[in-house]
């Protein structure tokens, strides 16, 4: 019988997964033993790290855009394709209208994250945001003409992408400026949810001393309520209000609508055992990446190192072995601070980060990364 | 054993701080005044995470209960 392993989502977890699968599983494959699918609801993988740089005119959306069939492997069948419900009893995946149904043997849902500004007030009229193609070019083509005034990046929705992204814009923004003459002229305000400047205290206590040095003007418990576009002012839950010129936002994130209504989790996000990455709620289901609530950040490498325990364990599970490989909440992340200089963070369940020193050359390896980052895609590196 | 009875309860147990916290704010952002919100966290970091936002963002504390392997924490919204 033919075991099919179906993925659904396309960004890093599930395309490097797919990869993976295709190449541990090549035996099994080129006997029909095993099908492996991945589903997307579009034709392009994309990387959304390339969006911290579109707003300096440094990159172009483009850059981090690649069609997925250039990406997997011929071994996997590539669905472009909306799922609307999971039945997790029966095994099976519906589409909209007439398209069929998918049986599956053993589903990932590596569905990601997606923005939810209309969650606060005004926000999509009033606040810009780098976390998706076209806020990163709206907000490019604000910064680029602003040359004073007050600059607020708020940080309202936690957990989201990238934790450390807030705090390399600013860092980035702030020497930017400083490179073109016009720091004196414009102030820039952060704000954090909580009584930090990060949720890790760790690389909370090494990024505040920065933000003080630089003139940086922190504004913690800051939850934002509401953004009133016509007055430019952003009110908090805790009562502050925040005059601005140009407001950068890190929105609400949530999941997708599917997995709670297939009872997996709430908030869009999987209920998973934290190391073995499998559905508390369901049978042959297991989640990576954003979609698996493990309490890790949003970030890519930690979809990256998901997609290899998972990877393993789906392929000990199809030859009728024990799955014994496990996630250790292993995180890396490079952390720009500057347009010249970036720190580098590597942590897991048992052990903190301790973030490096800045230099040029972890802001070249960042770089680097974000270059060879199509080789993880594909799953060679 | 406090005899609160909250309009929502969120359970937080297992998650890391600041997730108790973050979940806590979610709830209250969409509750309406008056409500009473019941924070289950077995994260020691919630003891002082919590009544520290509470007075920061003026809603008021009304108990926190010592549980076996957690706390509650009720929370009126102001």
């Amino acid at each position: 019988m033919t075991e099919h392993v179906v993925i659904v989502g396309g960004g890093t977890g599930g395309t490097v997964l797919a990869n993976d699968l295709a190449d541990r599983l090549d035996v099994e494959l080129a006997a029909d033993d095993v099908r492996i699918t991945l589903i997307n609801d579009g034709p392009d993988h994309v990387y959304k790290p390339v969006w911290l740089y579109v707003p300096f005119g440094q990159r172009e959306p483009a850059d981090g855009r690649r069609p997925l069939d250039e990406l997997v492997d011929d071994a996997v069948d590539l669905r472009i394709d909306r799922v609307t419900a999971i039945d997790t009893e029966a095994q099976r995946l519906r589409f909209n209208g007439t398209a069929p149904a998918v049986d599956y043997d053993y589903l990932v849902l590596a569905t990601g994250s997606t923005l939810e500004p209309e969650r606060i007030p005004g926000l999509a009229d009033g606040g810009h945001d780098y976390y998706s193609e076209s806020g990163s070019t709206a907000l490019r083509d604000e910064l680029l003409g602003f040359t004073e005034g007050h600059l607020v990046l708020s940080v309202i929705g936690s957990p989201h992408m990238c934790p450390a992204a807030p705090l390399e814009f600013v860092f980035m923004a702030d020497d930017w400026l400083r490179e073109r003459g016009l720091r004196d002229d414009v102030d820039i305000t952060y704000t954090y949810p909580i009584q930090r400047v990060h949720g890790n205290p760790h690389i909370a206590e090494w990024a505040r001393p920065i933000m003080d040095e630089r003139g940086i003007e922190v504004e913690t418990f800051f939850n934002a309520e509401e953004v009133d576009p016509d007055s430019e002012t952003l009110t908090s839950m805790e009562g502050t209000d925040l005059d601005y010129d140009l407001l950068v936002t890190i929105p609400p994130h949530g999941g997708i609508d599917l997995i709670e209504e297939a009872g997996l989790g709430d908030d869009g996000w999987v209920d998973v055992d934290k190391h073995t990455l499998e559905a508390e709620a369901a049978e042959n289901v297991y989640a990576l990446g954003d979609t698996a609530d493990t309490g890790v950040p949003n970030a890519g490498s930690v979809a990256h190192y998901q997609a290899g325990v998972v990877g393993q364990r789906l392929a000990s599970e199809i030859r009728g072995r024990p799955a014994t490989a496990t996630y250790d909440g292993k995180t890396l992340c490079f952390i720009e601070t500057g347009m010249d200089a970036a720190s580098f963070v590597e942590f897991d369940y048992e052990n903190q980060p301790s973030p490096a020193p800045p230099s040029e050359k972890l802001h070249w390896s960042k770089l680097a990364y974000n270059e060879s980052y199509w080789l993880t895609a594909r799953g060679l590196l | 054993m406090t005899d609160i009875e909250p309009d929502e309860t969120v359970d937080a147990r297992g998650a890391a701080c600041p997730g108790p916290l973050m979940d806590l704010i979610g709830q209250i952002r969409d509750a309406e005044a008056g409500d009473v919100v019941r924070l289950l966290s077995d994260t020691d970091q919630s003891l002082t995470d919590v009544p520290e936002w509470a007075e920061e963002a003026g809603n008021e504390l009304l108990a926190i209960e010592e549980l076996d392997d957690h706390n509650a924490f009720y929370l009126e919204k102001a």
